[in-house]
């Protein structure tokens, strides 16, 4: 075990790495020119050339993505805690999510844009509302599981609803939200960049745009790798939180 | 009768026997398939004019075979469901809604993961009045408290693990725990020993019992097991098939404190033996 775990900890670089070497030598190998993909160093060198403009885009992003997901945990959390608490509610809301779930979120922005004119707003509100949804989800059914043996027991003892849910439906909840956060926060980058792109100055999406129409597709790559990177960071630091925060539910086991 | 009572003196116990604790009368329960009462005709009934009279600290096992009823059984006097007709009185009261002066364990330990063994035995008393209005102050007291109940089933220096470090039956020791930690005058068992091997259910019989002679509360334990009835119980009711009733009720003749021998005893070979023909007669009907 001791001696396996170094490998098993380089495995995501030497993979990433690996990657990157396909890419760069089927493009030289294959002669694919730079404006319709660019090899990875290209997008490296493109992206140190216009470092101040990506770095001030990314934050950007960056902000918009948490302010949006911050909303999304808020909402989640509390509609999840309503949704997950009630019968009654879960079958007259569920619907209605689904079916929200389901609109294609790039034609609200039009929508957005017009309510709140172009800029950080509407992107906030797009990563809000792509994201909130697996956190609905996954509160609600980690607070309607309840063994009904395990609610004998309370009901018994004379246990208020607000009770059970604070004794056994959040603890147990709780893995079921981190789960969402990832996916949630990775999504949310989703809804901020494609905001951007349709309607703002500001942000990668508007980057990437503006540097498409100029055939600058090094530069292009070069948001999409700070974008997936800024989207793995995230990704990361929610499961570390996750881990530390419910090793009960992995049995003490590492998670992923 | 007699011989019962001779036997819980012996204990220290049975100054309250001839006080009625539990009182069914009549009892009929009938519900659909999603649990919830049914009044409509046809619906199969889980209890059938259900009469039992349970005294303060008797110790109480219903056997049957499975479907019969017995959990529904539980479920009424703890006030968990309402019969359909005829009463559930405990303690001198109609029982209207869920006791508070009841402790349950069941087959599947239900001990939340997320909590260390300790925390989950105080559990009840992070609920139930009067402990929740002391919780504050009386933290330490309260733990000190679990932590002797927990070295009395024999779980000292598992305080701090959590279920899934436990085996089964210490899972089981540490569900009894909790069911007892307030110190609750009815306990209810729903075969709380049925998912465990031969070796650790007959142990964990002989921590039930040290248990109750220690503190004699009331305790009503369904079971499928005969040997496990005659082991524990003061009184063994069998059930009918569904729709459940009591067919008969068997003073079990065995002095207290029992121990391995007493499965050898004449006595407890013959005891078994007629349930069991209850119960295969019960079965074939």
């Amino acid at each position: 075990m001791a001696r396996k775990f170094p490998v098993g900890r380089l495995l995501p670089a030497i993979a990433t790495i690996g990657l990157f070497l396909v890419w760069e030598l089927a493009v030289r190998g294959l002669h694919v020119p730079d404006y319709i993909l660019p090899t990875p160093s290209a997008s490296v060198a493109a992206g140190w050339t216009f470092r101040a403009a990506l770095g001030m885009h990314a934050l950007q992003t960056l902000l918009t993505t948490l302010a949006g997901f911050v909303i999304a945990v808020l909402f989640g959390v509390m509609l999840g805690s309503l949704v997950g608490s009630s019968r009654t509610i879960y079958a007259a809301a569920n619907p209605i999510l689904i079916g929200f779930n389901s609109v294609p979120k790039v034609a609200v922005v039009p929508v957005l844009v017009m309510w709140f004119g172009i800029g950080t707003l509407p992107a906030i509100l797009t990563a809000f509302l792509i994201s909130f949804f697996p956190i609905v989800v996954n509160v609600a059914t980690g607070l309607a599981t309840l063994e009904p043996e395990l609610r004998d027991v309370l009901r018994s003892l004379g246990a208020s609803r607000l009770d059970v849910l604070r004794k056994v439906g959040f603890p147990r909840a709780l893995p079921f939200f981190f789960a969402s956060l990832k996916v949630a926060v990775t999504l949310a980058f989703v809804g901020s960049v494609m905001s951007e792109t349709v309607a703002s100055n500001k942000g990668m999406g508007y980057l990437m745009m503006s540097a498409g129409s100029r055939f600058n597709m090094p530069l292009v790559f070069a948001g999409l790798l700070v974008i997936a990177a800024m989207g793995v960071a995230m990704y990361g630091i929610f499961s570390v939180i996750e881990r530390r925060s419910t090793r009960w539910a992995t049995r003490g086991a590492p998670g992923l | 009768m007699t011989a019962v009572s001779a036997g819980r003196a012996g204990a220290g116990g049975g100054a309250d026997r001839d006080r009625r604790f539990v009182d069914l009368d009549r009892v009929t329960l009938t519900y659909a398939a999603t649990g919830r009462p049914a009044a409509e005709e046809g619906t199969p009934a889980a209890l059938a004019e259900t009469s039992l009279r349970i005294a303060k600290g008797e110790f109480v096992a219903v056997v049957g075979p499975s479907g019969c009823g017995k959990s529904s059984l539980l479920k009424l006097v703890s006030g968990l469901m309402a019969p359909s007709s005829g009463s559930v009185i405990v303690d001198d009261r109609e029982v209207a809604g869920p006791l508070k002066i009841v402790g349950m364990a069941f087959q599947n330990p239900t001990l939340l993961p997320w909590r260390s063994t300790l925390d989950n035995v105080l559990l009840p008393l992070e609920i139930v009045q009067p402990f929740r209005g002391r919780w504050q102050k009386g933290k330490g007291e309260f733990a000190e408290r679990a932590r002797a109940l927990l070295a009395k089933v024999g779980l000292a220096g598992f305080e701090d693990r959590h279920p899934w470090e436990l085996s089964g039956g210490m899972q089981q020791r540490a569900s009894l725990c909790r069911a007892l930690i307030h110190e609750p005058d009815l306990l209810m068992l729903d075969e709380p020993f049925g998912a465990l091997d031969a070796f650790t259910r007959e142990e964990l019989w002989d921590v039930l019992q040290s248990l109750w002679l220690e503190r004699p509360f009331t305790v009503i334990l369904v079971t499928h097991d005969l040997r496990e009835a005659a082991y524990l119980a003061d009184t063994i009711y069998v059930m009918s098939r569904r729709p459940g009733r009591i067919l008969l009720r068997r003073d079990n003749p065995l002095p207290r404190p029992r121990d391995q021998e007493s499965c050898y005893q004449p006595e407890f070979t013959a005891l078994v033996h007629e349930l069991r023909d209850h119960i295969r007669r019960v079965r074939a009907a």
